[in-house]
């Protein structure tokens, strides 16, 4: 018994350097940046090494979402909405097309799979450098039509100013609750099948209320600001979303398709047998039994998206205000700026919109392997 | 047995040339910038054309290569030694831990193992600050061993993963005969799980190189210009205004080169570490 428990504490003190570490590493320097996200430390004497700063409590995040002088920052953030919408979007449908069209056992596969998931081993900013190229505006993608005797495009991949599906920010309070019902409602949806009442009561009901309330109740409350200020998905922002979805499609290519090889051949054959089509095997059979699979690449996908920062940095530099991101403005406003306050408020901005996805994950994990 | 597969009896179908043609096109589409980045390194600066860029150089001019290679040599050394250093660090760390998490689970190490793999999700602008000052309060700031420091803490929750999933396939009843025998924990590692660890180790570093290599955010914000990553060096490269699209162009060759080499030459271990870090169990 005596060896047995010297074991176990030799087990534990081989992992407490690691614990010590993640635990001051994550978890303090967490904590650190949501306190120095409430002082207000910047300025000249930022650098020095114990700078002044005194607590100002929410007043930076109170000033990033309706102070005057923020609407970059809330272009940003509407941007690093529509990345990640459009970088899920367009690398797990990607993705899995690629995959069910290698699913058929072609010649070649294995060179196939090795082309569509190189990228994936580049760096941001190596594709980055090399996109950048191919979106000039007077040469690379724009001027391929002209190969096949088509006029040339002139969009301006990384430069349009244009903006479309816009909003006016003064309605925050409404867009919020337009969220939260959303968010409501598609999981009600979700658990329908499983548990309609609690589906209805829960989620549902509170859902439709909660948006008609806000369609019906927005013009009455208060406004976030004294002007109209609109945000919108910018076509700048297309070149770089077509750059990562380039890029990180082999991945969920890869993902799907270990999850189709997983299914055996005899699942498929009984279903082919029972007059399934190809296409009906795939819908009704193939991508509903890869759900798990579908999670992790959400999950990856979105924390991706959310640090995005190399590729923009590279294919438009840190300056461009149409294509910007929370995670680079959170760079040049501490290192640039030396506002450091203000750089640490953006993080944790950017902290929970990722925690949203996350924590739920993580602790379904946990779930899961308790039970296990 | 009728498979599915016309294909592969090699008869046309109408499906086997609509699978055919729909693969030939994404082929194109994934393989269009490596093609545009080697025809355009191997332009001399005054042949690069916006109207002619997809055209093949007249000749081959391969100048560019040894200009980029001249450029960034400082910043290909520093990645070098980082990549090792914290790749050697992080992969015996992460045996270790996974060692305890699959085999000497005690009270309270599931929530611990969970704790570590939310490090691995947050945005790392969250720890940026923070993490600059401690660097810079221990001196480490500004070069090498900061940057390392940094990569072996945040690559502890992935390479913990790796090898906990991977001994996990190591037969448990295996550990508890070493017991029986009188083998403590230390030498049932060394005797036994160690030398079947060869895998894991090559996957775990390979997804670690990768990882290092390319990184950018904190070879940015952490290292002063001498030390630079290969990463910082090529955005400075390809950043100027004036710039020559050669030499980006065949900067970026040789930043991919060395992790696209490990990813043909060693596809499955590169495969298999980037399945791993989806957290598939």
């Amino acid at each position: 018994m005596r060896e047995a428990s010297r074991d176990r504490l030799q087990a534990f003190l081989t992992l407490l350097p690691s614990i010590i570490l993640i635990g001051i590493f994550v978890y303090g320097f967490i904590g650190n940046t949501i306190w120095i996200s409430m002082t207000n430390w910047g300025g000249d004497g930022a650098l020095a090494l114990n700078p002044e700063m005194q607590f100002v409590g929410l007043e930076n995040y109170i000033d990033l979402f309706t102070g005057f002088l923020s609407s970059g920052f809330r272009q940003d953030l509407v941007n690093a909405v529509y990345y990640s919408i459009m970088l899920l979007a367009g690398a797990i449908s990607l993705g899995m097309f690629i995959a069910i069209l290698l699913d058929q056992k072609p010649k070649g596969e294995d060179l196939l799979r090795t082309i569509f998931l190189y990228p994936m081993s580049l760096s941001f900013i190596v594709s980055g450098t090399i996109w950048r190229w191919l979106l000039a505006p007077q040469g690379g993608v724009n001027i391929l039509p002209t190969y096949i005797g088509l006029p040339a495009l002139d969009f301006k991949w990384t430069s349009s100013t244009r903006a479309v599906l816009e909003f006016n920010w003064q309605n925050l309070l409404q867009i919020f609750l337009y969220i939260a019902a959303f968010a409501l409602i598609l999981i009600g949806l979700w658990i329908l099948k499983s548990n309609p009442d609690r589906a209805v009561k829960r989620w549902l009901g509170p859902g439709v209320i909660i948006g008609l309330c806000a369609w019906l109740g927005g013009s009455l409350l208060p406004q976030a600001l004294f002007m109209e200020e609109t945000h919108g998905f910018n076509l700048a922002t297309l070149g770089i979303i077509i750059a990562t979805v380039w890029q990180y499609s082999g991945y969920t290519m890869a993902l799907y398709l270990a999850g189709f090889n997983g299914i055996s051949q005899d699942l498929r054959d009984a279903a082919m047998l029972d007059g399934a089509s190809e296409t009906a095997y795939y819908r009704h059979i193939a991508i509903p039994m890869l759900k798990p699979i579908t999670i992790s690449a959400v999950i990856i996908l979105s924390h991706i998206s959310l640090k995005m920062f190399d590729i923009i940095f590279a294919m438009t530099g840190p300056d461009n205000a149409q294509t910007g991101h929370p995670a680079l403005s959170m760079y040049m406003t501490t290192f640039r700026a030396n506002d450091f306050a203000r750089g640490a408020a953006i993080a944790i901005v950017l902290f929970m919109v990722a925690a949203l996805f996350i924590v739920p994950y993580v602790v379904s994990q946990y779930r899961q392997r308790a039970r296990g | 047995m009728n498979t599915t597969n016309s294909t592969k009896a090699g008869i046309i179908t109408p499906r086997s040339v609509l699978l055919y043609g729909l693969l030939f096109l994404m082929a194109l589409f994934f393989l269009m910038p490596a093609y545009m980045a080697i025809i355009t390194a191997l332009k001399p600066p005054a042949e690069i054309n916006l109207s002619t860029a997809w055209e093949l150089p007249a000749k081959f001019h391969w100048s560019s290569f040894p200009e980029a290679l001249r450029l960034l040599k400082p910043n290909i050394v520093s990645s070098v030694i980082l990549t090792v250093c914290a790749t050697v660090l992080s992969t015996i760390l992460g045996s270790l831990n996974g060692y305890v998490f699959s085999k000497w689970k005690f009270k309270g190490s599931e929530l611990i193992f969970t704790l570590f793999l939310f490090g691995m999700f947050i945005p790392y602008q969250v720890i940026l600050i923070p993490l600059f000052q401690t660097l810079r309060a221990m001196n480490l700031y500004g070069g090498l061993p900061g940057l390392i420091l940094a990569h072996v803490v945040y690559g502890l929750p992935i390479t913990s993963l790796i090898f906990r999933n991977f001994y996990a396939q190591i037969p448990t009843a295996l550990v508890e005969s070493a017991r029986l025998d009188g083998a403590g924990f230390f030498s049932i590692y060394t005797r036994i799980v160690f030398p079947l660890s060869i895998p894991g180790f090559v996957v775990t570093s390979l997804w670690q190189v990768t990882q290092i290599w390319n990184e950018f955010l904190w070879g940015i914000c952490l290292t002063r210009h001498a030390d630079n990553p290969i990463t910082v060096g090529l955005a400075q490269l390809a950043g100027g205004q004036a710039v020559s699209w050669n030499l980006p162009m065949a900067g970026s060759i040789m930043a991919a080169a060395p992790v696209l080499a490990i990813y043909i030459f060693l596809g499955r271990y590169f495969i298999r570490g980037l399945l791993a870090g989806s957290v598939k169990e």
